[in-house]
């Protein structure tokens, strides 16, 4: 059996639905976070099929620079985090209502 | 054939490990979880001949950013138990209908795209970490350099941010200023 673009594409979309199911239920600002790197993790897969596939390394360079994005993103996000948690003592979304008008 | 049993496998693995990741209660589960699915998905990068794609992921995901994980959540009290949230109704509908949709685009993407035409084909002779080298550094050098200057950013941001007395400048303060710092971090280290 032939493993095809398909299956790549249709995997990278259960992963993603996953991390959006992780989006929606997370309250804890850190588990958020992960949900997070799966949605970044599962674009890369695709990238990296479809660059596979058609023979093109655009879709590489792609998720190299989403790699490069999300390595900044949690460090910057961490950091943020700690901050918080020092001020508040809690990293529940619920909480972070400071902005809202 | 070997191939199809390793992308079943992994598919598996992977969707196995999100899942514990996303579903479960306790933060250290959901941290290891998370570092066994990015090692999985390396395996769908080898399997794809993206070899140098499969490496960095190994090296940054579970080397970088889980350790980063790890050293955040000494900070947090994770042995408690992560309550969930009772659910915003606007934004559920929202993301489900997004993934919905996201379903049908992925599964009709290719057949409208099969007239497209690679813009950097991948030479047969060279490998990958070859090519990736000569793309990388050839047509992507400005938005290399621009990921290069904006991961500085994030690591000083970082530092700043997590470091202790980041808002006062040394270099900036008086004699006098200083001695009084030191004496009131003295008389706090006394008082505890």
């Amino acid at each position: 059996m032939e493993i095809g673009l398909h299956h790549y594409l249709v995997l990278s979309t259960i992963l993603f639905a996953i991390g959006l199911m992780g989006v929606m239920r997370r309250k804890n600002l850190l588990m958020l976070f992960f949900a997070t790197e799966i949605l970044l993790n599962a674009v890369n897969i695709s990238f990296a099929a479809i660059s596979h596939y058609y023979g093109d390394l655009t879709g590489q360079m792609f998720a190299f620079f989403v790699i490069a994005i999300a390595a900044s993103e949690v460090a910057v996000g961490l950091g943020l985090l700690i901050v918080w948690h020092k001020k508040h003592n809690n990293i529940d979304l619920d909480n972070m209502s400071t902005m809202r008008g | 054939m070997f191939e199809a049993i390793a992308f079943y496998l992994f598919a598996f693995l992977t969707i196995a490990m999100f899942y514990v990741a996303v579903t479960t209660s306790q933060a250290l589960y959901a941290l290891s979880a998370l570092a066994a699915g990015m090692i999985f998905i390396s395996a769908f990068f080898f399997i794809l001949g993206a070899d140098f794609l499969g490496a960095v992921q190994i090296v940054v995901y579970s080397g970088a950013v889980m350790a980063l994980y790890a050293f955040g959540m000494m900070f947090f009290d994770t042995t408690r138990e992560v309550k969930e949230k009772q659910g915003n109704k606007a934004i559920i509908i929202g993301l489900s209908t997004l993934a919905a949709l996201m379903v049908v685009v992925i599964v009709a993407a290719p057949i409208v795209g099969n007239n497209i035409e690679a813009l950097y084909p991948s030479v047969d002779a060279t490998k990958n970490v070859q090519e990736v080298g000569m793309v990388l550094f050839t047509k992507y050098l400005v938005p290399f350099e621009v990921a290069a200057v904006m991961l500085l950013v994030a690591m000083i941001a970082g530092i700043v941010l997590a470091g202790k007395k980041m808002d006062l400048s040394v270099t900036l303060m008086n004699e006098a200023e200083i001695m009084m710092m030191k004496e009131e971090d003295k008389n706090k280290k006394a008082h505890s």
